[in-house]
């Protein structure tokens, strides 16, 4: 590499150090972002010391103090078994994170790998995706995690978080697709082409770092997607082992007892339900203006 | 007009062969032996023998996925195992409740989202443009069983406005009743679904009003809610179409869990008593039917776009 060539590189990272900055500046600045990333935060706390910082123990049974409403001591109530609901809505917050994050996590790599392939080679790679995902967006989330469900045999996390992380792929892949398709006609492409690269390093070290703003975002989005899913499949009771500490499970275990005035143990773990989407749906929309301007 | 509908028919058809293939795969090729997983490990061999003859197992697995696209392409959807009947007299009764219930949501979430997306572009910047647009993807992102939570406690227990589940209980009920008994689960959907649809709507607006169309029919001296009505409106709610039909899927998968807790006798109760049963000629012929509705609805909302765009019918069939 001569000396032009490196000062140019030098300068094209001294922009893309100041880009970072500014678009870092301007989530700082953004108080919708700077609320849901303190939510999120908390709830990532409560998964990570939940037990340590939860007054009760969540599974305790407690059969003289049984459906309790809140009250100084039991500051959400107690379920009708005498349980805790403040410190099992803390610990469970952990399966819904875990599962949600693997979920997102799995999609997107695989989704990212699909995406690249198929936005640099194009041809009958990118036709067969495409046809692919469209038969995907044919049949709900909800009901391809339920039939694969019905079909693997049962209640599992890692199986549900495969099945999750399945669907989101080819979702993901269009959205890398995209962008890759306008990278691939710039002329660093090109040039690292004629430098005689080779394509994993063209795919991963030239056009990776540069689509990496989509790929951020679609994440967060997907991660939202994700609550809702795992949140919805616990309510319905299917992807879990039963009678895991998950909010949608206590939701659906005390849904029977609002009806008798009893609604603490069910409306504490759905708001939190409700809170964690918002979070990251704040955090989604803080990026998405970051990267977009 | 014609190739364009030929080839979007045709695309279509892929599509839900596609699907047909997936569901074969999941239902009859993931489990391994569907009897032994719908009898369990303890079944005796005779019983598991009389199974797998009457599901058509014992025949290869080409021929077996041959014998049901046929049955299918005929209307043949199979027998329910749990029912011992054609999975057509649980089904379609259900799907037809979960149709009203439907169909409903859809009369109130359409003009509800397209009003918010053009009140969010009129009034474009202002407080009521951030409440709609961040309030309208806040609510999309909270499931509705969480809704339904929060409608119910509010509006059932503690008002005792509204009913509680979604079917009334006497069945004579007249049409009035029915719809006050679905008001609840459809504000459920609609909480989840709006804001995608007001959004599109405000961006077709705002791309409206600032054409060049809207400013030479503005400065012709027209007045402005003249101009938005006449010009804006109808080049805004054409990308509205598309979004609209896009969001059926997520209708459909909604209805799952608001089903649930309204105790409505729809697809979604029967869909989730199939997996707990392993009814997999159930699940087989529940998952077809959806995609086949979602693949209908997406052809007509792009014939529809074709229809009232003719830039896009000509650009696709060159």
């Amino acid at each position: 590499m001569d000396a032009a060539a490196a000062g140019a590189e030098m300068r094209g990272a001294a922009a893309k150090a100041a880009i970072r900055a500014e678009r870092f500046a301007a989530l700082r600045r953004n108080s919708a972002f700077i609320s849901g990333a303190a939510i999120l935060g908390f709830w990532v706390l409560a998964a990570i010391f939940g037990r340590v910082l939860s007054p009760f123990d969540p599974e305790f049974i407690d059969l003289e103090a049984t459906a309790l409403p809140p009250d100084g001591t039991y500051w959400f109530g107690t379920d009708p078994l005498g349980r805790d609901v403040f410190s099992r809505v803390m610990f469970g917050s952990r399966q819904i994170l875990v599962m949600a994050a693997s979920a997102t996590v799995l999609g997107t790599v695989v989704g990212v790998a699909l995406g690249l392939t198929a936005g640099y080679f194009k041809g009958r790679l990118d036709l067969l995706l495409m046809r692919l995902l469209e038969a995907i967006s044919a049949i709900p989330v909800i009901v391809v995690a339920l039939v694969a469900i019905a079909a693997l045999g049962g209640a599992s996390v890692p199986l549900t978080i495969v099945i999750i992380g399945f669907v989101f792929s080819p979702i993901i892949a269009r959205t890398v697709r995209a962008a890759v398709l306008a990278e691939a006609e710039l002329d660093y492409v090109a040039a690292a082409r004629l430098r005689t690269e080779g394509t994993r390093h063209i795919l991963f070290r030239e056009i990776l770092p540069n689509v990496m703003g989509p790929i951020i975002v679609e994440f967060t989005v997907r991660l939202g997607y994700a609550i809702f899913a795992v949140a919805t499949l616990s309510f319905l009771g299917v992807g879990i082992e039963p009678g895991s500490p998950n909010w949608g499970s206590q939701v659906a275990e005390n849904w029977d007892n609002i009806f008798a005035g009893e609604w603490w143990a069910t409306l504490a773990p759905a708001t939190a339900i409700a809170t964690l989407a918002v979070s990251v749906n704040l955090i989604a929309d803080g990026l998405l203006e970051a990267f977009e301007s | 007009m014609m190739r364009y509908t030929l080839k979007r028919l045709g695309l279509s058809f892929v599509t839900v062969a596609i699907v047909a293939t997936v569901v074969f795969f999941l239902t009859r090729v993931l489990p391994g032996d569907a009897a032994k997983r719908i009898l369990g490990r303890d079944a005796e061999p005779e019983q598991l023998a009389a199974l797998r003859e009457q599901l058509g197992l014992t025949r290869p697995l080409l021929v077996q996925f041959g014998v049901w696209i046929g049955d299918l392409a005929r209307g043949d959807l199979g027998d329910s195992i749990q029912y011992g009947m054609p999975v057509s007299e649980i089904l379609l009764p259900a799907i037809g409740y979960s149709a009203r219930l439907a169909g409903f949501a859809f009369a109130l979430i359409v003009p509800v989202s397209i009003l918010a997306g053009v009140v969010s572009a009129l009034r474009r910047g202002r407080p009521i443009d951030r409440v709609i647009t961040v309030g309208g993807l806040s609510t999309a992102v909270i499931p509705e069983f969480v809704w339904a939570v929060i409608f119910v406690l509010l509006f059932g227990v503690t008002l005792e406005w509204l009913p509680v589940t979604a079917f009334p209980d006497d069945p004579s009920a007249g049409t009035l009743e029915y719809l006050r008994h679905l008001l609840l689960p459809s504000l459920a959907i609609l909480l989840v679904l709006f804001g995608y649809i007001a959004r599109i709507t405000r961006a077709g607006v705002i791309e409206a009003l600032d054409a060049d169309y809207t400013r030479t029919a503005v400065l012709k001296g027209l007045p402005m809610r003249t101009a938005v009505r006449r010009h804006v409106l109808r080049n805004a709610l054409l990308p509205t179409i598309a979004v609209i039909a896009s969001q059926i899927p997520y209708l459909i998968g909604g209805l799952v869990a608001v089903e649930i807790v309204f105790a409505y006798p729809g697809f979604g109760s029967v869909l989730l008593d199939a997996v707990s049963q392993r009814d997999y000629p159930m699940l087989q012929a529940a998952v077809m039917l959806t995609s086949v509705v979602i693949v209908a609805f997406q052809l007509v909302a792009d014939l529809l776009f074709a229809v009232l765009n003719p830039r896009i019918r000509t650009a696709v069939a060159e």
